[in-house]
């Protein structure tokens, strides 16, 4: 085991990983962090470029190239990496003897990519009879869509959560990222792990076909019961309302411009939110000591009116908020007991909030090429088996050496005539 | 231990697990419900909170009508206990015997409340897996302030990602509680974590799971773009947040509705689809730029970095001219048609479903995404959202309808003795 794993949680696992992106290369990410030998796969010919990321942007400096993607390194904390050009035939005899001697086979091609190499499930078992085969793709392996292509973006727009992340009156404002590139990656690390402990259950392996479209579909909330049950769409007028709350009903609860913060974007926003009427009494408190009679209203009382009067009520709450900057306003809120947080930028929330250091939240690490870099850690911490990270992402072939000499036996002259024949 | 007479039958289905907690950690639990795991719900005497929340089964508010309570709560059983009433010590610390996993959101302090001593339950109970959903992290100086789904999204760094190109509209949370989702995703992670490990060693552990630091590493280039190159993204109408601004990827179909249009064509093979494309909708007329398509499909390989510059005309012109065309069939066609018949070209392009079109949308249907379950109470059968994993053995499934309060008490505590 290369020395750098400290979790013995997952040391005992080996996954022969194909994954790739966000989608795929986040779930073996986490496992990983926690001991897992992820032993990542990649085409020599095209020096890994399947994997976009690999060159993109940010970079740590001037530098260019597939070692130097920041995204790449970001999301391969941890792994090894080898070369393997599997059009060859020893290519395939190596990638076979390694799929004899690992847990899981991961991969986030589109549909049918691994089965076009000759690797289906029935082939895998083969190789290895409890063999567990996990693929993630937009709109999964069978069905209508099979075929269709996607990334984090078609996956939030065909399942509903593009549209509802919009305020009223607007079009679909979404994800201003690829969430489901996260979140895919996350049921696909839920679905490896539920596969081995069913393995170490009963002793057999199986597949398992992850569509991030329908991991997706399920995080959409109580708002599908509303029309299966009710007959109640989410399109219709004055919806999606995504920064108030229906569900359970809160009023005020909105996002509100506030006075920039001096030094910082010249726009600044604070989230508010009253749970509940005590809640409001404490910000009608903190409203009224401030001078804005109007909050007294007893209108405004109880929910009810509040949620009658919302509008209103957020145009009154949001000429409050232009009085200070959002962390001014937000600690005297929560002081107060109110929920309320500014909108955090970046360098706010990863540098300038206390609880980044207090949660260790963004290790770093040392990347080969890149040097040391911070990256997402993990937010959780475990009393025995806790994760770390220290190495960045794998470049090119840096773990070939371990894993085909020392897992598979072969000698350095053997590895030196695989690298001249272009199999490595 | 459960005892099933079907070992393998689901994939969770030999664990005892215990909630103790409010909505952020009732996701976690319904994911490990549904895969076979006994989840055994305690509730408070006056029942968990948000079987108040709405929406309620034909808008009539009552404990067992919210459909926000159903959502987050199938496969579970219900055992109501008062922590207040130390009586209920003994009959809590069978629970905790029996259970393999206890997943509590730091809401309710049954430790405390009923006056034991957690350390001597974790020292007598070595396998048991414990984890604990808090907002900011134990020991964290923050860890005691009020929060909610909308405000931890603000400070985690979903908030600053969402949004319009108008930066007079606010940012947008999303839809959804999906900071405390996110919570319970890494919650569930964590606990599968622990379970292989335990399946290796026998033993449990104690994990803490960060809402806020969940969210601030679900963020994508939010994050890595400052951690590597200190850089700062904004946010855009219906796409991708950017250190720089990029083009627009909504368009408004005939009918009214929104299209991703993912990555327009980009390469010579995709502008001689888009051509094809127009074609079979008799569409040439009407865009006179479609011979640069035409153009486009004959060049030889070429740098996106040439088109990016901005110093190459042609190119500009050409790929130009794919937006038109996508602009143009999307004036004519449905945003369905638009999405199905531009995959079928090969491009990457999205409808953007609302979340009940995305339930009945045919594919979703032919997968099983569609789950009947039975409401006898209310002689209704009720459609769930299916499976968000498709595993072939010791598979998803929804055992039962979400439980009416209490209803297992009698059951639960009678199975202890």
């Amino acid at each position: 085991m290369p020395h750098h794993v400290k979790s013995k949680a997952l040391s005992h696992l080996r996954i022969c990983d194909f994954t790739g992106q966000l989608a795929g290369a986040g779930a073996t990410k986490f496992m990983a962090a926690f001991g897992a030998e992820v032993i990542r796969i990649e085409d020599p010919t095209n020096h890994g470029r399947w994997d976009i990321l690999r060159g993109m942007p940010p970079y740590v400096d001037d530098r260019r190239g597939p070692e130097l993607g920041g995204p790449f390194n970001n999301h391969n904390v941890g792994k090894l990496g080898i070369t393997l050009n599997i059009k060859t035939e020893k290519g395939r005899e190596l990638f076979e003897r390694l799929v004899g001697i690992s847990d899981c086979v991961t991969e986030n091609f589109s549909s049918g990519v691994l089965r076009s190499w000759g690797y289906d499930y029935d082939r895998l078992k083969e190789l290895k009879d409890d063999i567990i085969y996990i693929s993630n793709c937009g709109f999964g392996h069978s069905g209508p869509y099979e075929k269709f292509k996607t990334w984090g973006p078609i996956v939030q727009a065909t399942s509903g959560l593009t549209m509802s992340s919009a305020i009223p009156d607007q079009p679909p404002a979404g994800w201003g990222y690829s969430y489901m590139d996260h979140t895919g990656a996350y049921f696909m690390a839920m679905a490896i792990m539920l596969a081995i402990h069913h393995r170490n259950r009963t002793g057999e392996g199986q597949y398992v076909d992850v569509a991030a479209t329908e991991a997706a579909l399920t995080l959409n909330g109580p708002v599908l019961l509303d029309y299966t049950v009710n007959g109640r769409p989410l399109r219709r007028e004055g919806y999606p309302d995504a920064n108030h709350s229906l569900h359970p009903a809160m009023a005020p609860h909105n996002i509100y411009a506030a006075k920039p913060v001096p030094g910082s974007f010249d726009e600044a926003w604070i989230a508010i939110a009253c749970r509940n009427d005590e809640d409001w009494h404490a910000l009608r408190d903190v409203l009224v000591a401030d001078g804005c009679e109007w909050a007294s209203s007893d209108d405004y009382g109880q929910l009810a009116g509040r949620m009658a009067a919302q509008d209103k009520l957020d145009s009154q709450i949001g000429e409050w908020c232009m009085r200070r900057d959002p962390f001014q306003s937000a600690e005297l809120l929560r002081e107060a007991g109110v929920p309320a947080n500014a909108v955090q930028t970046p360098e706010q929330r990863i540098d300038q909030d206390v609880n980044s250091a207090e949660s260790k939240l963004w290790p770093t690490i040392r990347q080969t090429e890149m040097g040391r870099v911070r990256v997402d850690g993990i937010p959780a911490r475990f009393t025995k088996t806790d994760w770390s990270m220290t190495r960045g992402a794998p470049v090119l072939g840096e773990d070939n050496d371990y894993v085909y000499g020392e897992l598979l036996g072969l000698s350095e002259s053997e590895i030196a005539g695989l690298y001249e024949e272009g199999v490595l | 231990m459960t005892t099933n007479p079907n070992p393998g039958m689901m994939a969770l289905d030999d664990l005892r697990v215990l909630e103790i907690g409010d909505e952020r950690g009732a996701w976690c639990m319904k994911l490990m419900a549904d895969m076979g795991a006994d989840v055994i719900k305690i509730e408070p005497p006056e029942g968990d909170p948000s079987r108040q929340y709405e929406p309620f089964v034909d808008d009539e508010p009552h404990h067992e009508r919210s459909l926000f309570f159903w959502y987050y709560n199938t496969s579970k059983r219900s055992v109501v206990m008062d922590f207040d009433d130390r009586s209920n010590a003994d009959a809590f610390m069978k629970l905790v015997e029996s259970a393999d996993v206890i997943l509590d959101t730091d809401t309710y302090d049954p430790i405390g409340r009923l006056g034991l001593d957690y350390h001597q339950i974790m020292t007598d109970n070595p396998g048991l897996i414990w984890c604990t959903i808090t907002n900011f992290g134990f020991g964290s100086s923050r860890d005691d302030e009020p929060h909610t789904d909308l405000t931890l999204a603000a400070n985690g760094g979903f908030a600053w990602m969402n949004g319009y190109d108008d930066h007079s509209l606010p940012p947008v949370r999303g839809g959804g509680q999906q900071a405390y989702h996110t919570g319970s995703n890494y919650a569930f992670m964590s606990i599968l974590t622990a379970l292989l490990h335990r399946d290796a060693t026998s033993v449990g552990q104690h994990i803490n799971v960060n809402i806020n630091g969940s969210v601030n590493v679900t963020t994508e280039a939010g994050s890595y773009s400052w951690l590597v190159s200190h850089s700062t993204v904004q946010r855009q109408t219906g796409r991708h947040a950017g250190v720089a601004p990029s083009m627009p990827s909504q368009i408004k179909c005939a009918d009214g509705r929104y299209v991703n249009t993912g990555i327009p064509p980009r390469r010579p093979r995709e502008f001689g689809l888009v051509y094809q494309w127009l074609e079979s909708e008799n569409l040439l007329d009407e865009l006179p730029e479609a011979a640069l398509l035409q153009v486009g499909a004959e060049l030889e390989s070429f740098s996106l970095a040439d088109v990016f510059s901005g110093n190459n005309e042609e190119l500009l012109a050409i790929f130009g001219a794919g937006r038109e065309a996508f602009d143009l069939l999307a004036s004519k066609l449905t945003a369905y048609e638009f999405f199905t018949k531009a995959q079928n070209f090969g491009f990457q392009v999205g409808v953007i479903h609302s979340p009940e079109e995305a339930l009945e949308d045919p594919h979703f249907v032919d997968r099983g995404m569609q789950v009947k379950v039975e409401h006898p109470e209310l002689g209704r059968e009720v459609i769930y959202p299916g499976a968000p994993y498709q595993l072939t053995k010791g598979s998803w499934g929804i055992t039962r309808r979400p439980p009416l309060l209490g209803e297992h008490t009698d059951e639960v505590l009678g199975e202890l003795g």
